[in-house]
């Protein structure tokens, strides 16, 4: 699902590098990154998803090589095959749950909107339990329903890869298993990989796959990988 | 594209008091120069019009402008008044039709204008409803004044007092209404008109009484000799003129010398003009001749250049206004940044996030563009009747 070889990439300011010989990721494997904070692992993320682009190296993402293609085929490979979840949760606060659901639907032209499209938002709505506020807007949510709704923006496209940077960061105990079950179910469910990043070692268990950064910042080696 | 456009619809909505408060400002500022120079064009037009019907006016010497406002609009400073003799001395000239108008007096709050019955066909003013001024003691109302006052004919209508101190001289004269006017549009729509010898009557020039000759007057006659009779107050003043009472009204004095505020004069052609305007020239005349469309041409002078200071002021109030939107709009895009970085993350296209951003401005500007161009129109239509309205408030 995921190769990575001879990556190098650093920002244009600051002192940040990051280096990855290699990394393979299978298809529907869920991958933890952890790792202390500016260690790289949302960088990981972002070049995953395309949406920086390494100086050197290679970078395979469901077969498409990431980095060679130009800023529009990008968003458009992003918004059909990848889901992003965040830690902010990142809802319009303009639109209602229902808007913010079908949002990917709208703002790109590779997405085409029909009926279909809203009855899996409703429906996704109704399996995260917040059915009964689709027409709410997000400053009337309790946290764990933002991110259900975050969520349920993410997996409406049916992407095959969801990215989640710290999607429990925000949650209290219930709501981290609860925002975590759905996206294990949905993964589980169409064999989507998942890689997420977290600081919270107790949610490692349920991943497959741990990628520790630790001893990986600035560091031309592979990081230290735990199979579970 | 309207995918798009919907979310740009969205957050305009969420934000609708922001939305409203800068489509008000600047629909407010492109309306108010454009607004202006409607309703300045659509007033020039109208004095214009009426000044351009008129074609000279004689008056006292003084004020031009006095005369004009006061004889066109019965509005003004009432000028000073002139001999009646002037219009049989226009008229003796062969030069010049000569219509006398008295416009001293009011009957709540409306001028009565005391003038020759020539003035409705010169006016082109039509009745609508009852008949023309026949008998001293009648008057014909404009069609607005009819409405606000409520008369009809047959109805009543009481010249005001000059003065509530001047107790010895005008008395009310109750009028009878003979007639209501058609609307025509102009100030002769708020007016009651007389004959001007009735409008003589309530200057107090004209009067009817008991008749002391009558053996039921004896108490109020003091002496009485060959040819007067003195009589004391008691004598009853009439105060309306009826059937009854017609005969025993006259006037005291030569009609010649008796007041008028304007002669409307319409010369035969132009050399006639010309003719008479070079008979006022002289300085020893306490009269005056003006051509009323010379005199309203200086007056919206006046007004251009004060609507050029106001449209002047309108253009720095506008362009700070414009200033200041363009500074929301900035602030906006900059609160907004972190959404153009989700909408980005998520695969958002760069039209897209573009047009979600630049809706929110492109839709506050159509907006107000909009809503200026209906107001311009609804000023258009009806400005100038709310104009009126306010002055005649």
């Amino acid at each position: 699902m995921i190769r990575i070889e001879d990556l190098k990439f650093r920002y244009g300011e600051g002192d940040f590098r990051l280096s990855m010989a290699a990394l393979e990721i299978e298809r529907g494997s869920t991958v933890a990154f952890v790792g202390p904070s500016g260690s790289g692992k949302t960088t990981l993320l972002n070049l995953v998803a395309g949406i920086i682009v390494p100086q050197n190296g290679l970078i395979e993402t469901d077969g498409v090589e990431v980095s060679t293609l130009s800023d529009a085929h990008r968003r458009d490979f992003r918004i059909a095959k990848i889901g992003l979840v965040f830690q902010e949760f990142e809802l319009l606060e303009y639109l209602t749950v229902l808007d913010n659901i079908l949002l990917p639907y709208r703002i790109n032209p590779s997405l085409k909107p029909d009926l279909s499209v809203r009855r899996r938002a409703e429906q996704l709505a109704e399996q995260v339990g917040i059915a009964d506020k689709l027409s709410r807007f997000p400053r009337r949510l309790s946290q764990g329903e933002r991110q259900r709704v975050a969520v349920c923006r993410a997996v409406l496209p049916q992407p095959a890869l969801l990215l989640a940077d710290e999607p429990t960061g925000n949650l209290d105990p219930l709501n981290k298993d609860r925002v975590l079950d759905i996206l294990f179910d949905y993964a589980g469910a169409t064999g989507a990989t998942m890689l997420a990043v977290t600081h919270d070692h107790d949610l490692l268990g349920r991943f497959a796959r741990v990628i520790d950064f630790k001893d990986y910042h600035e560091l031309d080696t592979t990081p230290r990988t735990e199979e579970r | 594209m309207i995918r798009t456009l919907y979310l740009g619809w969205r957050y305009l909505v969420y934000h609708r008091l922001k939305t409203s408060i800068l489509v008000t400002s600047i629909t407010l500022i492109l309306f108010l120069p454009v607004g202006l120079r409607v309703i300045v064009d659509q007033s020039s037009k109208q004095l214009t019009a009426r000044a351009v019907s008129t074609p000279l006016m004689v008056g006292s010497k003084g004020s031009p402008l006095e005369l004009v406002l006061s004889t066109l609009y019965f509005r003004s400073e009432i000028p000073e008044t002139m001999d009646y003799g002037e219009a049989a001395q226009v008229a003796d000239s062969g030069l010049a039709r000569a219509i006398p108008i008295y416009a001293k007096f009011r009957a709540r709050g409306r001028p009565i204008v005391g003038t020759s019955i020539e003035y409705f066909a010169f006016r082109g003013l039509r009745i609508a409803t009852g008949r023309q001024l026949a008998r001293l003691g009648e008057c014909v109302v404009g069609s607005r004044a009819a409405e606000a006052m409520g008369l009809e004919p047959g109805g009543h209508v009481v010249s005001s007092p000059e003065s509530v101190f001047d107790l010895a001289g005008v008395y009310p004269l109750k009028m009878n209404v003979a007639g209501v006017l058609e609307y025509s549009d102009t100030a002769d729509d708020d007016a009651i008109f007389v004959d001007i010898k009735t409008a003589w009557v309530i200057a107090g020039l004209g009067h009817g009484h008991q008749d002391v000759s009558r053996p039921e007057a004896a108490g109020a006659v003091l002496s009485r000799d060959d040819e007067n009779v003195t009589a004391n107050a008691s004598v009853v003043q009439y105060t309306e003129i009826t059937d009854e009472n017609r005969d025993s009204f006259h006037f005291h004095g030569d009609l010649s010398g008796f007041p008028i505020t304007a002669l409307v004069v319409v010369p035969l052609d132009h050399k006639s003009s010309a003719i008479l305007q070079g008979r006022y020239e002289s300085e020893e005349l306490s009269t005056q001749i003006v051509r009323p469309i010379t005199v309203m041409d200086e007056l919206l002078d006046t007004i251009l250049t004060v609507q050029s200071f106001v449209v002047a002021g309108a253009v720095i109030v506008g362009l700070a206004t414009l200033a200041s939107a363009a500074l929301v709009f900035m602030l906006s895009l900059r609160l907004r940044r972190r959404e153009i970085e989700t909408l980005f993350k998520i695969g958002g296209s760069r039209l897209a996030i573009g047009t979600v951003m630049v809706s929110e401005i492109a839709v506050v500007l159509l907006s107000s563009v909009v809503l200026a161009g209906l107001l311009t129109l609804v000023t258009r239509e009806f400005g100038s009747a709310a104009i009126r309205a306010l002055i005649r408030m």
